[in-house]
């Protein structure tokens, strides 16, 4: 691909909702109110898993200001299903399940009742005045108690599905198997000079976004529905609705909030339909805003995992085998991303046989959401785990050994297609040659490298771009804007249209407004809807050079752009070019107003990767591991607005980090979490982390024409291995399993010594 | 239910709300006063996404009672511009992109108004210590630490 020159691409640009988001103006999910409006406020079961006996809802109905209630009953059960492109569907029946419980709740905070009152006083009160009568069950807590041989089950109709099919037993939590091989794998590894193993834990976590979901629904007497809700997927949010509530998508609007955060946890529905029927008993719109609580226990999380591995290789560095067997916790329905953890456990690396089985596990924890590169990093941290041994082993650098054996264009993956032109290999140099590699290091300092492996998402976008007779521009897609999207959109009506990027106003439609697009999520929303934005700017300039040959009364095909003017080609034409300004102060009089358009179906996208590295000062006394340094590297493809692709390595490392060091999902035995708030749940706060150092390398996505590739997801997958293999090389203990708390880590340092 | 009377300044205007004795001056600023700018991420006291100044110390909003604020001055993020212009640290937000989605940021302009109010000249991990109550979860704060040592040094210049 020949190296476009680019007058606005990889500039960095202020972002056009900057100042309202500084300044407080801008809307977020809670922010929103009616006249009239309702608040409500939702009963969460305290038990892991019971039984509803019954639910009376007679004394809080009769509190003066409560006008409805709801409870499992008034949702229909569906077996309809919203597809995702090619990601798979979301179960709808789950989903509606999930939202009110109706025969048994199956985690702490699964909701059971919901009332809409004239005040969020009256709501909170009525819930204390609903009588729920369980029969508590044991709750399977823990992926060994949910597979074990007795184990409580969770949905008796369950049955295990996958490739190949497995078994058809008795009552099961096993909701999926699936298995990758290539090769002979037992030979390899009987073959192998060195063979590394270990058994890798982590636990459930959550995303963390700052903003609690909330929502305000309005069901008007003519039967149209109207939802305001932070969300990823303003689409989803309607077709999900329409699928839970058995009601017809076309009488449903969904209007986007700005976003406080998602990283996956926003695109299921939790409150939206429980509102729409709400306001459809009262006749009121009805708010729901979640509490921190609710927000840890009954949304979000990604799973809790346990991935046993091999790992052959021979002296000279060739990694030749790779076995593993991997179980997530779904939560309490179907639909971890086990599949994909199997994919990415080894797409970093040409070996020749592996065997890899994944199983779904569901558990009396909340349902699963899409977290970031969903089960990568902890099957990743499994592999770059046991890949640091083997250099160690083979006293092998860590970065000449991944360099050995890293895919480039032409390998195959092991989830089947043949590579296009990747970055792995320039990342790996590009660490190789960065000057934090090399720095001396502290005594009681460790260094940890690691690579991640992520596939991104394309599927469906749709874009409009109308230009005005000032020359200025408004570019309308239906992507919520969750960390620049906005800036960056504009930046791609720039650089068609050659107009400053100030001037183009970039907005974010309802579902009433913009055409279908999928969710701001798998890392699709800069490389897919992009596309269509670059699309409808070029079809803008197509219907401007159409009508210089109208104007000119030329052929059409005697008209041609050329640096940011419309020429004439017809010999001897004197007449100069025209600006697109020009050509835009006279559209009136040459036809009318000019509205591109454009929508894309993208099936592939460039596949991401990205390498960390990481220092890590271990406190002997205590066990605490503090971050020291830390420098991400990842393959932007081709950065459309540097600062926001920093922004999403950042970030993405600062999450890694947490999960490695700090954050767990704590279950006592009844099934009830522990530490459902920011308090007991430590995410890094800014005295935890150092500046984290960013290098992108920039090799172009052939599917996109930019280049572009998807930044928002890999960042995740490197960190937890990065910081293991830096806590291995501070302490010499291997750390398995997450987090490396103190304790853990004090724990560990001691039985090296006593060993 | 009774009702307390709440007479106090905020952004430097005079205001006046009605208010329970439970609610907090988050509520109260929010619900009561529609000053949404002020973000509840937690109202535990420990997000910092509600931070505020009262008598221009930096307090979490949902850890004060509304009626406490009687008599005294607070500060949100509607008051951090000036009519014409914004704050410096809200200019090098903006020029960092040191905000992603932007639901923590008005709790960082308070804060970090409230940290260059009383340190002008902060190292790093000053100002790291200073804004450990607020989360971000988006940044890695990285971003967010340059962009209030940019605002230090652009207000220093600027009273040099
Ligand atoms: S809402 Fe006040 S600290 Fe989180
Ligand atoms: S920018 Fe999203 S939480 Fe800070």
């Amino acid at each position: 691909m020949s190296a476009r020159q680019f007058t606005h691409i990889g500039t960095r640009p202020v972002r056009h909702d900057g100042a309202d988001k500084v300044t407080g103006r801008a809307n977020f999910g809670a922010d929103f109110a009616l006249p009239g409006m309702l608040h409500g406020a939702v009963l969460r079961s305290p038990h892991g898993h019971a039984r509803i006996l019954s639910i009376d809802t007679s004394t809080a109905a009769a509190l003066p200001g409560v006008k409805a209630i709801v409870t499992g009953r008034d949702f229909p059960k569906t077996d309809s299903k919203v597809w995702l492109g090619g990601e798979g569907a979301l179960d709808l029946g789950d989903m509606g399940d999930n939202l009110m419980a109706r025969d048994k709740v199956l985690y702490d905070g699964h909701a059971v009742a919901a009332v809409a009152a004239t005040s969020l006083a009256v709501a909170r009160e009525a819930l204390t005045h609903i009588t729920v009568v369980y029969e508590t069950l044991e709750p399977a807590m823990s992926l060994a108690r949910a597979l074990a041989d007795d184990a409580p089950i969770l949905h008796t109709d369950l049955k295990t599905s996958g490739q190949p099919a497995p078994e058809s037993g008795g009552p099961t939590n096993v909701a999926a198997r699936m298995e990758l091989s290539r090769g002979d794998v037992e030979q390899a590894l009987a073959d192998a000079d060195v063979v590394v193993e270990g058994e890798f834990q982590t636990p459930m976590v959550h995303q963390g976004y700052i903003e609690p979901h909330a929502c305000v629904a309005r069901h008007g007497t003519d039967g149209r529905v109207v939802v305001w809700c932070p969300t990823q997927g303003p689409f989803l949010v309607r077709d999900a609705c329409a699928g839970i509530l058995g009601i017809d998508a076309a009488t449903i609007r969904v209007i986007p909030s700005e976003i406080g955060g998602g990283f996956g946890g926003k695109i299921p529905v939790y409150l939206e339909p429980v509102a729409i029927v709400l306001s459809q008993k009262s006749g009121r719109p009805v708010k729901i805003v979640m509490d921190r609580d609710e927000v840890f226990r009954a949304t979000g999380p990604t799973s809790g995992s346990r991935v046993v591995m091999q790992l052959g290789a021979m002296r000279d560095g060739r990694l030749v085998a790779a076995k593993a067997s991997m179980w997530y916790e779904a939560g309490a329905y179907p639909g971890s991303p086990s599949g994909a953890a199997a994919m990415c456990a080894l797409a970093c690396y040409t070996i020749p046989n592996f065997f890899i089985e994944s199983f779904d596990v569901v558990v009396n924890k909340p349902k699963v959401a899409a977290y970031r590169a969903p089960g990568s990093p902890m099957s990743t941290f499994a592999t770059e785990s046991l890949v640091d041994e083997v250099a160690r082993r083979l006293e092998r650098d860590p970065i000449d050994l991944r360099l050995q054996n890293a895919v480039s264009e032409g390998d195959q993956a092991p989830y089947g297609p043949k590579y296009g032109p990747i970055g792995l290999k320039a990342i790996l140099d590009a660490v190789r040659e960065h000057p934090h590699w090399t720095a001396p290091l502290g005594t009681h300092q460790g260094r940890g490298v690691a690579c991640g492996f992520w596939f991104n998402a394309g599927m469906n976008s749709s874009a409009t771009v109308a230009l005005d007779t000032d020359g200025s521009a408004t570019v309308v897609t239906g992507n919520p804007d969750i960390g620049g999207t906005r800036v960056a959109q504009a930046m791609m009506v720039s650089e068609e249209l050659g107009i400053p990027v100030e001037r183009v106003r970039p907005v974010v439609a309802d579902t009433d407004t913009a055409g279908y697009t999928d969710l701001t999520a798998g890392s699709r929303t800069c490389y897919a809807t992009g596309m269509a934005i670059i699309n409808a700017a070029q079809d803008v300039k197509e219907q401007l050079r159409l009508r210089a040959a109208k104007v000119w009364d030329v052929e059409p095909d005697q008209v041609a752009w050329e640096d940011g003017h419309v020429r004439s080609l017809v010999e001897g034409d004197e007449r100069p070019p025209l600006t697109l300004n020009e050509l835009a102060a006279t559209l009136a009089k040459t036809g009318g107003p000019v509205v591109g358009s454009a929508s894309v179906n993208a099936r592939m996208a460039g596949p991401a990767f990205a390498a960390n590295i990481c220092d890590i000062d271990v406190d002997l006394e205590t066990g605490r591991s503090t971050v020291v340094r830390y420098t991400a590297i990842q393959d932007a493809g081709k950065a459309v607005h540097p600062s926001f692709v920093e922004g999403q390595m950042q970030g993405g490392a600062a999450q890694g980090i947490g999960w490695a060091l700090n954050e767990a999902y704590l279950y006592d035995d009844d099934g009830r979490l522990q530490n459902p708030g920011f308090l007991d749940y430590r995410m890094p706060v800014a005295s935890d982390l150092p500046m984290i150092d960013t290098v992108i390398v920039e090799v172009a996505n052939p599917s996109h024409p930019y280049g572009v590739r998807g930044v928002g997801e890999v960042p995740i997958v490197p960190p937890l291995a990065a910081v293991a293999n830096a806590v291995r090389g501070a302490t010499g203990v291997r750390f398995t399993e997450l987090p490396m708390s103190p304790p853990r880590v004090l724990a560990g340092i001691e039985s090296l010594e006593s060993a | 239910m009774s009702r307390i009377h709440v007479e106090t300044t905020i952004n430097g205007e005079p205001a006046e709300f009605l208010c329970s004795g439970e609610d907090t001056l988050l509520t109260a600023l929010r619900d009561t006063l529609s000053l949404t700018g002020t973000k509840e991420g937690c109202s535990t006291g420990d997000c910092g996404a509600c931070s505020v100044l009262l008598d221009g110390r930096l307090v979490p909003g949902c850890l004060v009672l509304a009626a406490e604020v009687e008599g005294r001055t607070v500060t949100t993020v509607e008051g951090i511009a000036d009519r014409d212009s914004l704050h410096p640290v809200q200019q090098a937000f903006l020029n960092q992109a040191a905000l992603q989605c932007g639901i923590c940021t008005p709790g960082f302009m308070v804060a970090a108004k409230a940290l260059l109010d009383a340190n002008p000249d902060p190292t790093e991990q000053e100002a790291r210590y200073w804004l450990a109550g607020n989360l971000c979860r988006c940044t890695g704060y990285d971003k967010i630490i340059r962009a209030v040592l940019d605002a230090a040094a652009d207000m220093r210049k600027a009273t040099a």
